[in-house]
């Protein structure tokens, strides 16, 4: 009961947090934490596999990128309005992952890193390859007119925060229920001891399925809302760098928390903005900084507060 | 070119595809096999490899195949004291936890391809070989006026990418040697088969796990330097390869080096002979899901025992 | 918060929020809006620089560094813009498209830039574009690409100081056809750059009577090439080649291995050979062949004293390699763009008299109004004539013969050569 109380207070920090923050922070950082949320909605699709299933996966940007293109091609080649696209976008991914997971769950392991590693590189080339409607790297903006749901503006400042907020907290409530649903504690059961939940009489490879399948539609969420918020869709969120983001928030943040991928992508995005000011070799301290995380904070940001302090974390 | 001349040219590129590969791909595997974990800084270690040849070769005057003969000893070496130093300050501090693993060696991709950027620039830069002469290749076949012999346009390869393929041969054997005729070799296999075992038998495993981190190392730098002559040194070269060394390693069944090499010459070849009945890009598609679905119904790999 | 409150209300509203909430909160996530309240005439006028200085572009990015420093300090000892100096804000966006978008509205809502300039990839330009419109940021791209004058970006965005690839290639038709060959096979990048490349060309060239025998698009992972060669149908006049990326130079060396004592004639981009230099081993067989320069790399006779002047500022010695280096090559047929794009900023600013980010439409129809721009030290590369419609710049075009291990010119086009019709006419969009 007493944890029911402490999850419930710590969501509803975060949410009117967040919020709250738009009215406090600067227009630019204002513009970062939007990024930030869908980005953070990225990860926690990726969390979904990762830190609750188990599951390594190095091919999240072709879920990503489906639906980027699926929202980005409906509504550039064939006028459709953005809310139905959006629509489109999230049916891409969850057929892209449908398909991936169907396939690539054969296989386990370093093998389910490569079947998925591979996937997400054939879809990348596919891009390149279909450059006719793509611009392939170059790739497609959106005009800024198409880019309203009704009468609401998504290219101005205010709505977009909301509108990355929204969905954040769609997807952030989606996952708090999810991961203390029957299913969610099955998935973790997998996760702890595969042999255990299949003896237990647990389907375990449909599970897995459907957390891929999850999984890759919170992923192509981020990816659809992504394009319509920012108003551009390129190959470059298909290729391998784009598959690495997400492990990396994930990892940094503390997988198989609820919290962790948005201070992981927050902690990222940051490190890279605040580092970048200081020397043109940002990235260098951002290589020790991981390497210093990894030694000193083994579980990520949450993983470690839920370690030492918060027990009850979620 | 005609069919037959083509698809023994795309077979021969693909032959020196293969053998920079199996060199990268070995030495991926044995830090696989032996310590299980990811590296993904092993690209970089690769990367390295080429750029201290560069250094090196351009330090070195007259002849190049005294500065290109000094580089194959020495940038192996550097790059795999570095590598064994990396192990031994970070990887054996977050004892080899698989995930802290990947975390670290981005962060250690990341340390890498900055300095390189900062010291040997964003350049891509060559390294004269020790010597390449094209060779024009004849081609045999039966026509109308009976056996005859031509020499198609195009059809021909340099002595330095035949060279590659020999080297690569004999560098693989050594290694072959030294895993299972030398003491060293047997402490490895001790230690990939049981770590606390070899603990017990008073084997040093921190030792051996540097040495293996750096011999990996080594390896990938080694496969550069036969490789920059043809291609030149970038900073940003070593993804590519990652990538490629790692498929050869997981086909080939984890941990197996016969199997890595067997893997290594499939994928170069396979990628050279696909090339020749696609166009470039849709080849690599039908490549990469030919990997993909290898693994999907065989996911052991081609050689593997039925592990997890 | 309400849409309808403006910047200044909500800056005011901030900064006394934040001094309220203490010095801490203040300094650490509002220091761009500090000392931003009143532009004093004296205060410089900042220039956000996109700069690739990490990822693929980042052998191009250090030399556009260069050019623009050297610009700026030359703006500058000539009094800078409007009597005020020319601050650079430079942030690296390590040629990634996302976070293209995001230096650029950090230039416009932390820095408080007046204008971002010199971006140089495609894929950059196309996702920073829409941000920059969307904050009414004029954005001044140095990156040949078509994408300006094709219609696809928006009013703020413009490219006045470097043609893009449409002209570039269909003035090449013409020289290729009656001097070359009119057979021809083409190797490029598949990719958008590549694939404008593929389409401009073929289409000027079978317009001159020629003919493509064969298009081979290589996939931008590709490190080695020799096994696409063969592709090369027999018959072939000219090879036509351009490609982009750290592996350019493997694949001039290997198509050179390829072809031997028999090759066709060969005409390529610079690109193909941008930052590298010509003297590296297995280059020898360029010799005699063709490239496209957008500005000459080696000093010619007769070279223009504009030319010596910029090479000389810019530190760059009669070879296209750096002064204090000369294995150090610079990207010369690209980096003068941010010397011209530079002097068209204080040229439109200085026609408007811009005081301050409410000018900024004003700065924009000021470059639009734009015509002709003669040979000059402003543009040293030579002649343009600005499309203000298209917000696209159109000049001279140079093909150099690689001989004896250098480039020297044999034809320069007209500015008439590479005009082509309007796609779009950016003008009639409100701002």
């Amino acid at each position: 009961m007493k944890s029911w109380l402490q999850h419930t207070f710590m969501h509803a920090l975060v949410l009117v947090g967040l919020a709250a923050l738009f009215f406090v922070l600067s227009e630019y950082h204002a513009g970062n934490l939007a990024r930030i949320m869908i980005f953070a909605v990225y990860a926690m699709g990726y969390n979904i596999m990762f830190g609750y299933t188990g599951l390594l996966s190095l091919g999240h940007a072709l879920f990503f990128s489906a639906g980027l293109y699926g929202l980005t091609l409906s509504m550039h080649l064939l006028n459709i309005p953005a809310a139905f696209a959006l629509v489109l976008g999230i049916l891409a991914s969850i057929i892209v992952s449908g398909v991936v997971g169907f396939f690539a769950l054969r296989t386990r392991g370093v093998a389910f890193m490569i079947v998925t590693l591979m996937f997400a590189q054939a879809g990348f080339l596919a891009i390149l390859l279909a450059g006719k409607y793509t611009r392939g790297d170059e790739g497609i903006v959106l005009a800024q007119a198409t880019r309203s749901i009704g009468s609401i503006d998504l290219s101005d400042a205010t709505t977009r925060y909301f509108a990355a907020y929204l969905l954040f907290a769609l997807a952030y409530g989606f996952c708090a229920y999810l991961v203390q649903s029957g299913f969610g504690r099955t998935l973790i059961g997998i996760r702890e001891n595969e042999e255990r939940a299949q003896m237990l009489g647990y389907n375990v490879q449909r599970h897995k399925w459907i957390a891929v399948v999850i999984s890759g539609t919170l992923s192509g969420l981020a990816g659809a809302a992504f394009a319509l918020l920012w108003g551009y869709a390129g190959a470059t969120f298909a290729t391998v760098q784009y598959s690495i983001y997400p492990l990396l928030y994930v990892l940094l943040g503390g997988a198989g928390t609820l919290i962790g991928p948005l201070l992981g992508t927050a902690f990222m995005f940051y490190l890279i903005d605040f580092a970048s000011e200081i020397t043109p070799a940002y990235m260098l301290i951002a290589g020790v900084t991981l390497i210093a995380l990894t030694l000193f904070l083994p579980h990520g940001l949450a993983g470690e507060l839920r370690r030492r302090w918060l027990r009850w974390l979620p | 070119m005609d069919f037959g001349p083509y698809l023994f040219f795309a077979s021969l590129e693909g032959a020196v595809t293969s053998a920079v590969l199996a060199l990268i791909a070995v030495g991926l595997s044995l830090v696989f096999g032996i310590m299980r974990v990811v590296n993904v800084a092993h690209g970089e270690f690769y990367m390295l490899g080429a750029v201290f040849a560069w250094y090196v070769t351009s330090l070195i005057g007259g002849h190049p195949a005294i500065g290109f003969v000094t580089a194959l000893i020495i940038a192996p070496l550097l790059v795999g004291l570095l590598a064994a130093a990396a192990d031994y300050l970070i990887l054996q501090r977050i004892e080899y936890d698989p995930e802290r693993t990947i975390v670290a060696t981005i962060g250690l991709l990341y340390i890498i391809q900055q300095s390189t950027l900062m010291g040997f620039g964003p350049d891509a830069r060559p390294v004269e070989a020790p010597f390449n002469e094209r060779i024009a290749l004849p081609w045999f076949e039966f026509g109308e006026s009976g056996f005859a012999m031509t020499w198609p346009w195009g059809f021909s390869t340099t002595s330095y990418k035949l060279a590659v393929i020999a080297a690569a041969v004999v560098l693989l054997l050594l290694l072959w040697l030294v895993l299972s005729r030398t003491r060293i070799g047997l402490v490895m296999r001790a230690t990939q088969l049981d770590k606390d075992m070899a603990t017990a038998h008073g084997i040093p495993v921190a030792k051996v796990y540097a040495l293996v981190f750096g011999l990996g190392a080594a390896l990938a730098a080694l496969g550069a330097v036969l490789v920059v002559p043809i291609q030149q040194a970038h900073y940003l070269m070593g993804g590519e390869p990652l990538l490629l060394a790692f498929i050869v390693v997981i086909i080939g069944g984890l941990g197996s080096l016969p199997g890595t090499v067997v893997a290594a010459v499939l994928i170069g070849l396979s990628d050279g002979i696909i090339s020749v009945f696609f166009t470039p890009t849709l080849a690599k598609i039908i490549a990469t899901l030919l990997v993909a679905f290898v693994l999907v119904f065989r996911p052991q790999g081609l050689f593997g025992k039925h592990l997890a | 918060m309400a849409n309808n409150i403006k910047d200044i209300g909500r800056r005011q509203t901030l900064k006394t929020l934040a001094l309220g909430a203490g010095a801490v909160a203040a300094s650490n996530t509002l220091p761009g809006l500090m000392g931003h309240t009143q532009a004093a005439s004296s205060d410089p006028i900042k220039v956000g620089f996109q700069v690739h200085r990490t990822g693929i572009g980042a052998a191009y990015g250090r030399w556009y560094d260069r050019t623009t420093e050297a610009v700026v300090a030359r703006i500058n000892a000539e009094g800078g813009i409007n009597g005020r100096p020319v601050e650079i804000v430079a942030e690296d966006d390590g040629t990634d498209p996302k976070r293209g978008a995001e230096v650029v509205e950090k230039f416009a809502t932390q820095h408080s830039c007046d204008v971002s300039f010199g971006t140089l990839f495609s894929h950059v330009v196309y996702g920073s574009s829409p941000r920059a419109g969307e904050l009414k940021m004029p954005y001044f791209v140095v990156s040949e690409g078509h994408h300006v004058a094709s219609g696809a970006l928006n009013r703020y965005t413009l490219q006045p100081g470097i043609t893009d690839v449409k002209s570039q290639v269909e003035a090449m038709g013409p020289f290729i056809a009656e001097n070359l060959g009119k057979k021809v096979t083409m190797i490029y990048p598949d990719f958008a750059f590549g694939h404008d490349h593929r389409d401009y060309f073929s289409a000027a060239f079978e317009a001159q009577g020629g003919t493509i025998l064969e298009k081979i698009a290589i996939p931008p992972t590709e490190t080695s090439f020799t096994r696409y060669f063969p592709k090369i149908p027999r018959d072939t006049e000219v090879v036509y080649h351009v490609m982009v990326g750290p592996a350019v130079l493997t694949f001039v060396k290997e198509m050179g291995e390829f072809f031997g004592p028999s090759r066709p004639e060969i005409f390529g981009f610079i690109d193909s050979l941008e930052a590298v230099d010509l003297a590296s081993p297995g280059l020898e067989f360029l010799e005699g062949t063709y490239f496209w320069e957008g500005n000459p790399r080696y000093a010619q006779e007769n070279n223009s004293e504009f030319d010596t002047a910029f090479r000389e500022a810019v530190g760059v010695d009669n070879n296209g390699a750096s002064v204090t280096d000369a294995k150090d090559i610079s990207t010369y047929g690209h980096m003068f763009g941010c010397w011209e794009t530079m002097y068209i900023i204080k040229a439109g600013m200085e026609a408007c008299n811009y005081q301050g980010p409410k000018d900024r439409a004003s700065l924009i129809e000021a470059v639009e109004a734009m015509s002709d721009m003669p040979h000059s030290m402003e543009h040293p590369q030579g002649a343009k004539r600005f499309n203000g419609k298209t917000h696209q710049t159109f000049g001279h075009q140079y093909i150099s013969q690689f001989e004896g291990g250098r480039l020297n010119v044999v034809h320069t086009t007209s500015i008439e050569d590479t005009l082509y019709e309007d796609e779009v006419d950016y003008t009639k969009q409100s701002f």
